[in-house]
């Protein structure tokens, strides 16, 4: 049993017999999947929501939510996972300074494109932690599927 | 041509850039010694670009919770200013009005966060002025929010909004001595890659 670090703008997978953790997501977004029956897991941290609005186009595919979480998906079914027994638990897209300009609520418009990913994906959301001004470090259990969230508000919530 | 992204910027750039860092500095040393009535010493600045895992690194690691004082630059810069500042950097600016120091980062009160607002406003101003003192563009920041929250949370707003393409960002490490105490502040200043650019122009250094 060990902890899989998940760092920024990247994606892993895992069995049952591991935990996968991203740290401290401020407007960031975590998303965990997962295949309860085959025992596969998948954690994504995305940083924005739409690869098509970067002028350059080489991009980091697991940095935005439109291309990372089709990607990890692809890569979960590959190992074994099944399309039709996903789901999918959320945590981030805080808003840290709460008085920010609100027309660039990138943590808004995250949760927004992570939502539509999964839609898009037939994955159902079936733990929805997001929003708010304050940040999260997110453990996901490959053996249960649980999703634990730390802040520094709430303390220690299981999803 | 041009400044693209930050890894762009050339060595007489960069000095530039370190130059900024040397007056803001020795402006901040001033203005906080004024503000907080002590005696404050500030190192030399290292400016560097870093990435954004190696700069929550710097400001030791993503999950160490910290006050955030972010200010916004607007006028003819853009881009934002954050400043990191641990319980021992609070405190002695608190002991400067207050007898009670503060335990618990997330009970901080009014006043404390008022008077810690300030701090990151003249500190960050110290620095939107040495930018007008070196190239005569003038700035303005507007009025700071203090957030209290981990690192790495506290980062992500400034990383995403000016960060750019590649996640970098300018990094000012202080090292601060208060009545002779040692403490660190880490200070980021993320102009955006349009506004880095109007300096250089201005200088005389755009390729």
């Amino acid at each position: 049993m060990s902890n899989i670090t998940v760092g920024i703008s990247d994606w892993k997978i895992c069995g049952t017999e591991d935990t996968l953790v991203t740290y401290a997501l401020g407007s960031c977004i975590g998303t965990c999947i997962y295949d309860k029956d085959a025992g596969i897991a998948g954690m994504s941290h995305i940083m924005l929501p739409d690869s098509k609005s970067m002028r350059d186009g080489n991009v980091n595919r697991m940095k935005f939510a439109d291309t990372a979480l089709p990607d990890m998906v692809k890569e979960m079914v590959k190992r074994g996972a099944s399309m039709q027994r996903l789901t999918a638990k959320i945590a981030g897209g805080a808003v840290m300074f709460p008085t920010q300009n609100q027309s660039f609520n990138i943590g808004g418009n995250n949760i927004q494109a992570v939502k539509k990913a999964l839609a898009a994906l037939k994955i159902p959301i079936v733990a929805d932690d997001t929003g708010l001004n304050f940040g999260r470090t997110v453990y996901f259990n490959g053996s249960d599927g649980r999703m634990i969230v730390r802040s520094t508000v709430k303390g220690i919530v299981t999803f | 041509m041009g400044i693209a992204k930050y890894e762009d910027l050339t060595p007489m750039q960069m000095d530039v850039l370190q130059e900024v860092g040397n007056i803001g500095s020795g402006n901040a040393a001033a203005a906080l010694s004024n503000l907080i009535s002590k005696n404050v010493e500030i190192e030399m600045a290292k400016v560097e670009i870093v990435g954004f895992q190696d700069a929550i690194d710097q400001a030791g690691g993503a999950e160490r919770v910290v006050a955030g004082v972010l200010s916004r630059m607007v006028g003819n810069i853009e881009g934002m200013i954050l400043l990191l500042i641990d319980r021992n950097f609070i405190n002695s600016v608190i002991s400067s009005f207050s007898s009670k120091p503060v335990n618990n980062l997330l009970e901080l009160q009014e006043a404390e966060i008022s008077a810690l607002s300030e701090v990151g406003n003249i500190m960050g101003g110290a620095y939107v002025s040495a930018i007008g003192t070196l190239t005569g563009i003038e700035a303005a920041l507007e009025a700071p929010i203090l957030q209290v929250d981990m690192v790495g949370a506290l980062m992500s707003l400034p990383v995403v909004e000016f960060g750019e393409v590649d996640d970098k960002i300018l990094y000012i490490d202080k090292h601060l001595h208060i009545d002779g105490e040692a403490m660190n502040a880490n200070l980021l200043m993320i102009p955006a890659i349009g506004s880095l650019e109007k300096i250089m122009v201005k200088l005389g250094l755009d390729k």
